[in-house]
């Protein structure tokens, strides 16, 4: 559970999850197994279907709660259910505590539930002096040690089996040794025990199905059916974004769910259940059901133009699973009570801003949680979002407001990019390499060498190497933005030189600027919007076939963000589309448009070169292929490496807002390319070229990094030209 | 419409995957010799590590010591002729049978036999009302849980059985349980442990008809 007060006390509790080595191991080797067992669950399986069937299920389903809860309650009343809607998490706690005290119930069993951890309903139900036991073996341990969960699915996934033993020797007053499997039974026999004196069972529910008024209920270790079964009255609570039409729309998600969150094809049970089921112990036999929705923000949340699709999710946790940050910090860090990519949107929503303002900011903005969410929510837009959400309303930093006023104003930055080459001087003492661009400078940099500000930006280069095509097969324009401009402009220089001889005409129009993704990145929605028109106008779309760029992260920006910045209908948002249609990767251009092949290279070299996908490139335009057919028709020997896709941790400004964290992101990253064996590494985003050139050289590695521009025009034939 | 073989197979496969025990039996009466020699080889209360020689608080070490000294077999609501045939075999193998009143067995049975309404391939799920409240507590509470399905009821896939479970979701006081594998966690360093809450292992035995 985060709750710092401001982000130095936020960044504190980081530094405390990076420096702990059990969490940390832990999180790495769940990261690296993960994705196997869930693409093994996925075999046969059309995903991107099923995750836009997933969608529109739900958005449907959404459109409609207040149909649906009232179809739901008719159906469950007429079994005899009580159904009841709680406004807020308060009123929810109050209705069960009612609930138990009508029953004169005592001792309450209960089973995992996201919504219960929501409303602290424990704390409400023991300070009413009732006893509330947790069942599933992670949420016990939890309870045990009071403390929030640190992942939805996995609550207990911090701690070790040492500290598990410790506890279950406190509870049960006899030395346990850390042996997983006894633990285990430990927590079988000593909870037995509870259900049997239990009176009032409190479950959670994945489903509420409208038209028979039944719940769905999916578990692993067996509890919630005991919970459900056992005690005479049974509670169940959920929030209203639970409801779907009908058990299909169910068995679809139920599909997805699983094998989303935990590489399972199914969990080990899925309860179905209608109304008051048979019990001895319960009045006439029966027992006395309840079911709790809870509101609390989200009937208004689903009429949100923006944000009704949060409540898609279906919680299966994998947006944390995929997560770089998550996977360094652990979910006490990431995330108030739900964790992860959606723990940052939903904390926001659930419980306000001042727990969301500095979670929101923990973002590197790599895209893994969108690209496995099994319900299609566009993640890290919506955390974008928020925080320029928080910013508008609660004022903006000085330092993004001036980062804001000097990208809205393209004259100025450039002046200001000049002017930082002198400044720098003394600095670099003649090398090449300097701290970073504008951005705060403090001795957490150092995990890497960041290059200086180049002695002449390409667009002062232009004039003289701008290549003159006769008869040209392509018209393209060439976006640059800021980086390769100002600091890597040897990178363009390359791309001319891998497309020469070619028939690509190629200009390259003055008035660009910044692609505006910073501004966004700093919450600086109007300012990105701003630059948005001026690069849209510079770029005089209509006199080119393709806008290419060798910056992966300004591709993405271009292509998914500018239609993004604007509002439906509007003359800027059909230029934006226009314009978007015609921005292709450097890589995707060659590969697919030009289609060169081996033919264009000279003799093969045969370097072991390994691959570093930018997020931008492989999440953000999908684009899976095209750099390594390249790397390879260039005649490198190419060594794949097992976390390709993996962040690099630069993520832009995110590297020096979180430095510490996107220090480590690296760490593991190189190790994972110096496993290759290769010498050379390849990527396609001047970002990721600054983070791991800088990383390997300050590791001193002896790896040479490039941008796929230079490695294609060093292996151009001479005979080609 | 895959064939029933082929549903057979994957069925298994899926099952064992997640530590179920598939076997095929020829006959009703195979089935009721193979639950009673399950039970007969079986040392009472004691199988598959249930942690019964791990020290525990007093109120569960109580609840333990409730749990019969002789095997206890749980068979609710079978036909009567089923049952004679089953009681026949388990007084000839020193097994208590019982078939009702599970709440004062919750220390624990041996066994668990249940008959399942249907099988579902692609994830070697079991389908079983379990709306009676005996019926529900053999399957959760048994050490072993044994499942008689036949191979008729064997469909592909969860939406195969949309409509019938539709149904039996509009009935009031429905309990309809989907079960896969044994009892699991990895609540633990992810480290997969088998038997939680539920049954430590899970038999299945296919009928062939
Ligand atoms: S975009 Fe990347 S860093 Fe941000 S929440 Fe998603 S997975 Fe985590
Ligand atoms: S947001 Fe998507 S990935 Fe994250 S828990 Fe919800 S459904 Fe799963």
């Amino acid at each position: 559970m985060q709750t710092a007060r401001d982000l130095k006390g936020y960044k504190k509790e980081i530094q405390g999850a990076l420096e702990n080595d059990f969490l940390r191991s832990a999180m790495d080797k769940f990261a690296v197994a993960y994705p196997a067992s869930r693409a093994r669950a996925f075999a046969g399986i059309d995903v991107p279907s099923l995750v836009a069937e997933i969608a529109a299920i739900k958005d449907a389903n959404l459109a409609r709660l207040d149909e649906l809860l009232a179809e739901f309650t008719r159906h469950a009343e007429a079994c005899g259910v009580k159904v009841h809607l709680a406004e807020d998490a308060e009123a929810a706690n109050r209705i069960i505590a009612e609930i138990a005290h009508a029953g004169g119930a005592h001792r309450i069993v209960k089973s995992k539930s996201m919504t219960a951890e929501e409303t602290l309903l424990n704390h409400h139900l023991e300070a009413e002096g009732l006893e509330v036991v947790e069942t599933d073996l992670g949420e016990w341990i939890i309870q045990l040690r009071h403390e929030g969960p640190s992942h939805m699915v996995m609550p207990a996934i911090h701690l070790s089996r040492h500290q598990v033993a410790d506890l279950f020797s406190e509870v049960t007053r006899t030395r346990q040794d850390a042996e997983i499997e006894r633990l285990v039974k430990v927590s079988r026999r000593e909870l037995r025990a509870r259900y049997v004196e239990a009176d009032m069972g409190i479950t959670g529910a994945n489903f509420a199905i409208a038209d028979t008024g039944a719940i769905g209920i999916t578990t692993n270790e067996g509890n919630a059916r005991l919970v459900a079964t056992l005690p005479r009255i049974h509670v169940a609570l959920m929030g209203i974004d639970k409801l779907v039409s009908t058990l299909t729309d169910a068995l679809r998600i139920n599909r997805a769910l699983p094998r989303n969150a935990t590489g399972q094809k199914i969990t080990s049970y899925v309860t179905w259940i209608t109304g008051p089921v048979a019990c001895a112990a319960g009045p006439e036999g029966r027992k006395e059901m309840h079911i709790v929705f809870l509101d609390n923000g989200r009937r208004a949340l689903a009429r949100d133009p923006i944000f009704a699709q949060v409540l898609r999710c279906v919680r299966c946790g994998a947006c944390a699973n995929v997560c770089p940050v998550y996977r360094m910090v652990g979910g006490h860090q990431y995330g108030h009570i739900y964790i992860g990519a959606i723990g940052l949107i939903l904390t926001y929503f659930f419980h306000g801003r001042d727990k969301a303002r500095n979670l929101v900011q923990n973002c590197i903005n790599c895209g893994a949680c969108k690209a496995v969410c099994a319900a299609g929510i566009d993640l890290p837009h919506l955390i974008k979002e928020i925080h320029t959400r928080i910013q508008d309303e609660t004022g903006h930093p000085l330092q993004s407001s001036m980062l804001a006023k000097v990208l809205a104003n393209r004259g100025l930055f450039h002046r200001l990019l000049r002017a930082a080459r002198v400044a720098q001087k003394p600095i670099t003492g003649g090398t090449p390499y300097l701290r970073h661009l504008p951005m705060i400078f403090s001795k957490e940099q150092n995990f890497r060498v960041l290059p200086a500000i180049a002695e002449v930006p390409f667009r002062d280069r232009w004039p003289v190497l701008r290549p003159r095509v006769e008869r040209p097969r392509w018209r393209v324009a060439l976006f640059s933005g800021c980086v390769q401009d100002f600091v890597h402009p040897e990178q363009l220089e390359a791309g001319l030189k891998s497309m020469e001889g070619l028939g690509v005409r190629v200009e390259f129009p003055m008035g660009q600027s910044c692609c505006g993704l910073p501004a966004q990145m700093m919450g600086e929605k109007e300012a990105a919007r701003r630059v948005a028109i001026q690069n849209m106008a510079a770029m005089a779309t209509e006199r080119c076939d393709y806008i290419v760029t060798l910056c992966a992260s300004c591709a993405s920006h271009l292509t998914h963000g500018y239609p993004k910045l604007f509002t439906e209908g509007t003359e800027e948002k059909r230029l934006a589309q226009a314009f978007s249609a015609k921005v292709i990767s450097f890589s995707r251009f060659l590969s697919e448009v030009v289609k060169i092949g081996p033919e264009h290279f000279g003799p093969a070299v045969g370097v072991k070169t390994t691959y570093h996908a930018p997020c931008h490139l492989c999440r953000g335009l999908e684009e899976h292929e095209a750099p390594k057919a390249l790397i390879k028709a260039a005649g490198m020997d190419f060594a794949p490496a097992a976390e390709e896709e993996t962040c690099c941790g630069f993520g832009g400004t995110y590297s020096s807002k979180f430095p510490t964290i996107s220090a480590q992101i690296l760490e593991l990253k190189l190790a994972d390319i110096e496993r290759t064996g290769a010498a050379v590494l390849v990527t396609e985003c001047p970002g990721c070229v600054m983070q791991l050139r800088g990383g390997a050289k300050r590791a001193g590695m002896p790896l040479k990094v490039l941008h796929l521009a230079e490695a294609l025009a060093e292996a151009r034939a001479p005979a080609d030209k | 419409m895959p064939s029933r073989e082929t549903l057979v197979t994957e069925f298994t496969a899926r099952a064992e995957e997640v530590s179920a025990v598939v076997s095929t039996v020829a006959s009703i009466d195979a089935a009721l010799d193979h639950v009673v020699d399950l039970c007969a080889g079986k040392e009472a209360c004691q199988w598959l590590l249930a942690g019964c020689e791990a020290p525990l608080s007093a109120p569960a070490e109580n609840l333990c010591a409730t749990a019969a000294a002789a095997k206890v077999l749980a068979a609710p609501g079978l036909a009567e002729d089923l049952r004679d045939r089953l009681a026949q075999r388990c007084r000839a193998n020193g097994i208590h049978l019982v078939e009702g009143s599970l709440r004062q067995r919750l220390g624990g049975i041996d066994i668990g036999l249940t008959f399942a309404d249907a099988g579902i391939a692609e994830t070697g799920t079991l389908v079983i009302d379990s709306s009676d409240e005996e019926t529900r507590l053999a399957t959760m509470i048994s050490e072993v849980h044994v499942a008689i399905l036949p191979a008729g009821k064997i469909v592909a896939t969860a939406d195969d059985l949309a409509v019938p479970l539709g149904q039996a979701l509009a009935r009031p006081g429905n309990f309809t349980a989907f079960i896969t594998g044994a009892s699991r966690t990895a609540d633990i360093e992810r480290v997969l442990a088998i038997g939680v809450h539920g049954p430590l292992a899970l038999h299945i035995l296919i009928l062939e008809d």
